[in-house]
């Protein structure tokens, strides 16, 4: 191939091994050193981002990427794969973590508590080495390393509610992660393999007998998945999660559910993937995802409406989103998944951004529920900025969501279920329409006389609020070209076969026998 | 024989966790989150299948028995033991903050043991 490949193929580490440095030295600078602690860890973000559009604009091709740690070849070591998917999705936590670490410098909130950066930094380790594994047990490692470093990231700044919210969030996951490595051992037992592309191998070949078996692991595992991507009804955690903890951790949070969806799409969409598995295995969870996205929905859309606080229901918002991507997912096809990556990227990012908005609005007011308040000082940014979100959010055009809603919508005729699909996605939509302008005409027309309270926000907080809103208008605007590329991304993550030829045979990449054509 | 026993120590182990960790207050939880741990060792474990006089090291013995579980119970332990620690001291700060050991931060008076 070319020399070029290489470089590429060690600047698939970058996005690892950089967050994990800088979290090992923040770890290890004094408390009150603040000003060092936001350089190292700007610049690691500002790192990660830049490794990150490298990697995209490298691999132009859409190649597959393997890269085999300790040079132990696939079904034996711990591979690192990246396609696509997985640089989009690094990409996005990139980008969201620069949002985060924006805001947590500009409001002060990193100085609530102690190791704010270094936690950030362990939540990104965790987070891009899920996205890149190629290996269960080695997912279930970063995951854990992920929610470790946001059980720490949920807590930081501390409080009652927050504790008691935190306690709960802490419980439901540890009680996945024993579900995880049930199911995990469970495949390994009866496949005798973790690597991602060596079980599906070993799948196809699987003797009838070992269905059941197979069955009953994978869908553990996507139970496991369903709490931390909170679909129905294992999403009980997640709104007092995301309304307690502060603003910048609810922003990064905004990754976390995606997190979930990604290992379902990458794990089970490749173990049960339609042109290698058996086919009575195929249609093992078929029934599953557009029935828990529909239930996820319906769900989210009456808790925007009972939601007690504006960051309560931002925190239901999220499920939304949640609910139409497991549609789209659930739809199984390669114009639902463009559609779905599409609708993907602008919901994380305004998602997150509507957290930090919610949060300069609460201290406008000086509370975070409905109650009267003061008059909103300064009324028109803030108003325009939360109608926008708010219209962008639920899917009135001419905004993104409207766009990703508009593609899933159109790749579900087909499907059998499609009257249901239309009919909760659309009705939920008009609803959380409504819900939100009630939401708007509390938070900004009912006002009291009263000193309003005293409060400002720096410019980065400002600027990331706005950002989100900025990319949003890009991804609009560019909606053609980027539906064209996630298209591509979408086929080649159904094409299993290649996923497993790229594992199988890392062409381009031979460091030590250093002799490919 | 032995596979019977191991099972069963298993499942008892899991329900024991189930049980306890759908308790109202948190130490039960602790409890239970500990037992499903060590459920989940020994289920790793058996994985590689239960033998007995084989070393997991090729070539040392004419069975060998499979050395990546034991890698696995072992990655397993270790998060496993960190997690009850840090679950531990949530739940002493829930009990400081909150005024109560309930789960939801009540107090309660109840004993259930």
């Amino acid at each position: 191939m070319s020399l070029a490949l290489p470089a590429l193929h060690n600047l698939l580490a970058v996005p690892v091994l950089l967050p994990i440095l800088a979290a090992t030295v923040l770890i290890a600078l004094p408390r009150r050193w603040l000003a060092a602690q936001r350089l190292i860890s700007g610049l690691s973000v500002l790192g990660l981002l830049a490794a990150t559009i490298a990697l995209w604009l490298g691999d132009a091709g859409h190649s597959i990427l393997v890269y085999p740690m300790g040079d132990w070849p696939a079904p034996f070591g711990i591979v690192w794969v990246y396609d696509p998917l997985a640089g989009l999705m690094l990409l996005l936590t990139a980008t969201v973590a620069l949002i985060s670490l924006l805001y947590a410098i500009g409001s002060d909130t990193e100085s609530q508590g102690a190791h704010f950066h270094a936690l950030f930094q362990a939540q990104l380790f965790g987070l891009n080495g899920a996205f890149l594994t190629g290996d269960v047990f080695n997912l279930f490692v970063f995951f854990e390393v992920l929610l470790l470093a946001s059980y720490g990231l949920m807590l930081h700044g501390g409080g009652a509610a927050r504790g008691r919210a935190g306690l709960h969030y802490l419980i439901i996951n540890l009680v996945g992660s024993t579900l995880f490595l049930f199911a995990v051992g469970a495949l390994y037992g009866v496949l005798g393999t973790l690597n991602l592309a060596d079980l599906a191998q070993r799948i196809s070949t699987a003797p009838a007998e070992q269905y059941p078996l197979i069955a009953a692991a994978s869908l553990m595992l996507f139970v496991v998945f369903a709490i931390k991507a909170a679909a129905f009804p294992l999403y009980l955690w997640l709104p007092a999660t995301y309304a307690e903890t502060s603003a910048p951790v609810a922003a990064l949070f905004a990754i976390m559910t995606k997190v979930g969806l990604y290992a379902m799409l990458r794990v089970h969409g490749t173990l049960f993937a339609a042109d290698t598995a058996p086919a009575a295995l195929r249609d093992l969870l078929a029934p599953w995802w557009l029935w828990l996205g529909i239930a996820t929905l319906i769900m989210a859309t009456l808790g925007v409406w009972a939601a007690a606080s504006l960051r309560r229901q931002i925190a239901y918002l999220v499920l939304t989103s949640v609910g139409t991507l497991l549609i789209a997912l659930g739809l199984n096809s390669a114009a639902a998944l463009t559609g779905g990556l599409y609708y993907w990227v602008q919901s994380t990012l305004l998602t997150a951004g509507f957290f930090l908005l919610a949060d300069a609005i609460v201290r406008a007011r000086g509370h975070d529920d409905w109650r009267v308040a003061a008059a909103i000082r300064p009324f028109a940014p803030l108003a325009i900025l939360f109608f926008v979100y708010a219209v962008a959010l639920v899917g009135l055009p001419p905004f993104s969501g409207f766009i990703g809603k508009a593609l899933i919508l159109k790749a579900a005729l087909d499907s059998p279920l499609a009257p249901a699909i239309f009919a909760t996605v659309l009705i939920s939509s008009v609803l959380l329409v409504v819900a939100l302008a009630r939401s708007g005409s509390a938070l900004f027309f009912q006002q009291q006389n009263c000193p309003p309270p005293a409060w400002a926000l720096t410019r980065s907080s400002w600027l990331a609020i706005a950002l989100p809103l900025g990319l949003m208008i890009g991804w609009v605007v560019a909606a053609g070209a980027i539906t064209h590329a996630l298209a591509q991304t979408s086929q080649q993550q159904l094409d299993t076969a290649r996923y497993l030829r790229a594992v199988f045979e890392p062409t381009g990449f031979a460091p030590h026998t250093g002799a490919q054509p | 024989m032995m596979i019977w026993l191991f099972a069963g120590l298993i499942g008892s182990l899991t329900a024991a966790g189930v049980y306890l960790t759908l308790r109202a207050q948190t130490f039960p939880v602790v409890l239970g989150l500990t037992l499903l741990s060590y459920a989940v060792n020994l289920f790793l474990f058996g994985m590689g299948r239960l033998n007995t006089n084989a070393a997991a090291v090729l070539g040392a013995n004419a069975t060998y028995t499979d050395p990546l579980p034991q890698a696995l119970v072992l990655t397993a332990i270790v998060i496993a033991f960190a997690m009850t620690a840090f679950v531990i001291v949530l739940a002493l700060f829930t009990r400081h903050t909150l005024g109560g050991d309930g789960v939801n931060g009540e107090s309660s008076d109840r004993r259930d043991s």
